[in-house]
């Protein structure tokens, strides 16, 4: 089930060293296009362990929209 | 879920010090993680080897998250700041330039050879063992000497805050991921 909040990265701090994407366990990041992360929000859950990993501390969890 | 192959580089980093403290010239060795990630960030403009093949970012999480060897405690702001990472890429950068003057100096015949470690580039210790004179030019060897005292200065620093902060800390302020940053962010700068 889907949180009421997604991750987003700061895309600015971000240093690209993939421990987010290492550690989701939905596979919802990537940096495959660059230098930093992206999260797929469709897929992401909202479960925090890429934010507790992030050395850096640049990923933020936003509320989703409501439809 | 199967491992891929370069998920069993962060033996590649232990295996890199192992060589080098029997043998010194392997050492040279290390240069495949000095180029391969400008090689990535200049032809392909991205930071891939950062993310999918640095042994020793592996490593740090491993010993770190997997091992759990780190305090996992957030890393202090002041380190991801941009005077900082530039400043010690600066500072990294001057470092690697002051050891190749010195092989140059043991090339120029101005110097001699000196067969020791220098951690932390102020620390000496002996490390005679690792070579045996050979027919290989002194210069190659100083080189040696000087390559694997920062490799291993760096790894050490990494694993200091990896167990202070978070496991891949050093990540933040690695001086090859500030320089290939910098590259993509100028080559995706030119593609806009």
């Amino acid at each position: 089930m889907k949180s009421k909040k997604y991750a987003m990265v700061d895309t600015s701090r971000c240093v690209a060293c993939g421990e987010c994407t290492h550690s989701c366990p939905k596979y919802a990041i990537s940096v495959r296009n660059g230098c930093h992360a992206q999260v797929d929000k469709g897929i992401c859950v909202g479960c925090g362990l890429c934010g507790k990993n992030c050395p850096v501390g640049c990923i933020i969890f936003v509320e989703r929209e409501e439809r | 879920m199967h491992k891929k192959w370069y998920e069993y580089l962060w033996l590649w980093t232990i295996l890199y010090f192992i060589l080098g403290f029997f043998n010194i010239l392997f050492a040279w060795l290390g240069m495949i993680d000095f180029c391969v990630p400008l090689v990535f960030a200049l032809f392909n403009g991205n930071k891939g080897f950062c993310n999918r093949y640095c042994g020793r970012g592996q490593l740090l999480r491993k010993v770190g998250a997997e091992w759990k060897c780190s305090g996992n405690r957030g890393t202090p702001g002041w380190m991801s700041s941009k005077w900082f990472r530039y400043g010690f890429l600066v500072f990294f950068l001057a470092m690697f330039g002051n050891m190749v003057f010195q092989t140059w100096l043991v090339a120029a015949g101005a110097a001699s050879l000196r067969e020791v470690i220098k951690l932390f580039w102020t620390i000496r210790i002996p490390w005679d063992w690792a070579y045996l004179a050979s027919a290989i030019p002194d210069w190659v060897v100083q080189f040696s000497f000087g390559f694997y005292s920062l490799m291993l200065t760096s790894t050490l620093i990494g694993l200091i805050v990896m167990i202070l902060y978070k496991p891949r800390t050093w990540c933040v302020f690695c001086p090859m991921g500030t320089m290939t940053q910098w590259i993509c962010k100028i080559r995706h700068r030119k593609q806009i």
